[in-house]
């Protein structure tokens, strides 16, 4: 009996001295949505930060797709039990921004950690899209991409076009896409994931276009949306002529429509950059090119998605917040994860290694997406789009444009609908 | 009629209540309540600023064009979907209750498509139908028929009204071969030896005996294509294209959880919970009747 009482006595104190000895580690929870060969990188990368140290602990947690994210995290903040990292999608900036006693700032969480902070080093696109006004770093770029042009070398050769320069305005996508289609190359010439976010809001950051007042939500969240402008009208209205005899096939409203490019249906797509790993996947003989413009091309703005992190932790966690993302800014962490997975490196110094290397060399595709984010010094038109509701205001746009798709109503009908519901909608949010 | 049974203790009946109280206390009136708080507040997602603004939430909802929308949606959809599923099950019932060989395995096949979960059900259908990808989407293409529920709302609403209801015909099949069981066979032979042929004697005899479970079975697919379809619209349609397929239900959910308009949507949640009380009282008061007349 008695050695049975000692026994279970070690054996408590075993368990709770093994308990207690985590005290000393800081855990941090980082909420995401990466799905499949992403999410084994973000595995990887906890795993890599945890065996790196000893101090802390990131404990990566999938929450679902972006949108499903985003609310549990909302929802988790309501209940009080908020994680310290959360990603979030490039249309969910606006509403982490607007949320301003809900987050801490990532300058100020960088702050407290052991290395100086210094914005220099990041790439200057990006970062001031994750930043306010004043430029104060909100959030941590994780994963950014922005759309280029895909297109089927096949169908190509066979529509007589010529294989190796894929078509650069859209007057000539329009052209290229009419000749697939009545060559019988394919039975669709143009298909593309995103109306939104690629023939809305980086079309007008590409052409320097107007999407909407006040530096399209970059200076200040009340956004009259322009979509309703000459431009947009022309190039819907181009979409939705080649839509009636299925020369532009529609695939849905997010990436539905990667399935119709890889099914070989159409000749060219526009799509993420971050979809190049499912292209390549597919053994397809494709080629890719930079976005194409109406007659000159601006910048784009990123998309992808940041981490956020979110206030009233404590200073402690904050540390191993700055320590994890000092880690993940470290040349080889960023250098390896642009190459791996096609999201652009969010330092410099990642940029020029990689370059260095002679990776674009054999990957070309690769330095499109980092070439069309710097291009040139951003305007007012291309800094970035931002709404306190984004992800609603997209809907409103899907559904007109759908509309418009089926031969319901014009481009500028269309158009006029999603401004003036869109506006209505903005005005709401911001409570107004 | 019914003799009355009293109970000598007092507190004994309430001890036994109790955990029924509390479970309905927990699970319903407290979210409810919560429901209607919530309904009454204007606040931003985070609940960082929180206004009580009483009832204009649903002033908003009901003059929203959109949620007019969503009813006639709706109605078009429970409407469709109802009768779908009761007349096909209804037709399997009659003709399955003719088979005398295998009608074991008639009925089990039959029941089976119940046990699929909403979401599935929606995934089936989508994958038979979708435009690019969809084996049954090219056979429509060969007939001629220009398939493309992605665009076209109609063709979006018949996909989504099919899957529902294929999903409820075994449930309705179930409750009409029960019925039909209960019929007197008696009542049958005599009207088929005064000379009413089958036809006749279905709707003279079969039909009009089969009201009670039809009425039942009505109040319960009607409350089927109001709630319990949001799955299959989901995975299908996302309730689009424009807003051809978007229920009462999918837009509390898109408002509140997509949107993140927490007030517009608890209005509607409670708009809806109004309409599930008053379809209960419903069947409360006629079908609890006429189901047990005999």
């Amino acid at each position: 009996m008695k050695i049975n009482g000692v026994a279970a006595v070690t054996g408590v104190a075993f368990t709770l001295l093994s308990t207690t000895s985590s005290f000393a580690v800081t855990e941090i929870s980082w909420w995401h949505a990466m799905t499949g060969a992403n999410n084994e990188v973000v595995e990887q990368l906890s795993k890599e930060f945890n065996e790196s140290q000893s101090d802390y602990k990131v404990v990566p947690v999938f929450k679902g797709t972006y949108p499903e994210t985003l609310n549990a995290g909302i929802a988790a903040f309501r209940a009080k039990q908020p994680p310290t990292i959360m990603q979030v999608f490039d249309a969910g900036t606006g509403t982490m921004m607007a949320a301003e006693g809900a987050i801490k700032p990532v300058a100020d969480v960088l702050a407290m950690g052991d290395k100086p902070f210094d914005k220099s080093q990041y790439l200057p696109g990006i970062v001031s899209y994750y930043s306010k006004p004043d430029g104060t770093m909100l959030s941590f770029p994780y994963n950014s991409s922005s759309p280029i042009l895909y297109y089927n070398k096949d169908i190509f050769q066979k529509a007589g076009l010529d294989v190796d320069n894929p078509p650069k305005t859209w007057n000539e996508v329009w052209e290229a896409a009419r000749k697939i289609k009545s060559s019988g190359a394919a039975p669709c010439g143009f298909t593309s994931t995103w109306l939104t976010w690629i023939h809305t809001e980086n079309f007008a950051a590409w052409n320097d276009y107007q999407w909407g007042t006040n530096e399209n939500g970059i200076a200040d969240l009340n956004v009259e949306l322009k979509i309703n402008a000459e431009p947009f009208v022309k190039h819907f209205q181009a979409l939705a002529d080649l839509a009636k005899d299925g020369t532009f096939k529609y695939g849905g409203r997010t990436s539905e429509a990667k399935q119709v490019f890889l099914a070989g249906e159409c000749g060219l797509f526009t799509e993420s950059s971050g979809g190049l790993g499912d292209v390549v996947k597919s053994g397809m003989n494709f080629g890719t090119g930079m976005l194409p413009y109406d007659t000159e091309s601006q910048n784009m703005i990123p998309g992808g998605a940041s981490l956020w992190v979110f206030g009233g932790k404590s200073d402690e966690e904050y540390k191993a917040v700055a320590a994890f993302f000092n880690f993940l800014s470290q040349t080889d962490i960023q250098a390896r994860l642009h190459q791996v997975s096609g999201y652009l490196p969010v330092t410099l110094a990642a940029y020029e290694k990689t370059k260095a290397d002679g990776f674009y060399e054999k990957n070309p595709a690769r330095e499109i997406p980092i070439k069309q984010m710097m291009g040139k010094a951003p305007t007012e038109n291309s800094k970035g789009v931002r709404l306190a509701n984004l992800p609603q205001v997209r809907d409103i746009l899907n559904e007109e444009y759908e509309k418009m798709l089926a031969g319901d109503q014009t481009a500028q009908q269309a158009l006029d609908n999603a401004a003036q519901r869109g506006n209505k909608a903005i005005q709401e949010a911001l409570g107004n | 009629m019914t003799p009355r049974v009293v109970f000598p203790n007092k507190i004994l009946p309430y001890l036994l209540l109790a955990p029924q109280l509390a479970i309905t206390l927990i699970f319903f009136y407290w979210p409810a309540s919560q429901a209607l708080y919530q309904s009454m507040l204007r606040e931003d997602p985070f609940g960082l600023k929180t206004q009580f603004v009483w009832f204009a939430n649903f002033r908003k909802v009901l003059a929203d064009p959109n949620y007019v929308n969503s009813l006639y949606v709706t109605v078009v959809f429970s409407v469709a979907t109802t009768v779908v599923a009761m007349a096909v099950a209804l037709l399997l019932a009659v003709m399955a209750d003719k088979v005398v060989r295998g009608r074991g395995i008639y009925r089990t096949l039959l029941i089976w498509p119940y046990a699929v979960a909403p979401a599935i059900a929606g995934m089936l259908w989508l994958f038979l139908f979708n435009p690019s990808i969809g084996s049954l989407s090219y056979a429509l293409r060969a007939m001629g028929i220009a398939w493309d529920p992605l665009l076209n709302g109609n063709q979006a609403m018949v996909l989504v009204v099919a899957a529902a209801a294929w999903k409820q015909i075994s449930y309705n099949f179930l409750f009409f071969v029960a019925g039909l069981q209960a019929i007197p066979r008696t009542l049958i032979e005599a009207a088929a030896i005064d000379g009413a042929g089958e036809t006749k004697r279905f709707w003279t005899i079969v039909f009009p005996l089969l009201a009670p479970t039809t009425f039942f079975l009505l109040v319960i697919n009607t409350t089927y294509a109001f709630f319990d379809t949001f799955g299959i619209i989901h995975a299908v349609t996302g309730g689009g294209p424009g807003k051809a397929t978007e229920t009462l239900v999918y837009k509390v959910y898109n408002d509140g959880f997509v949107n993140l308009i927490l007030g517009d949507s608890a209005a509607q949640s409670v708009i809806l919970m109004a309409i599930v009380i008053a379809l209960t009282a419903v069947q409360f008061r006629y079908v609890e009747k006429k189901v047990h007349y005999g």
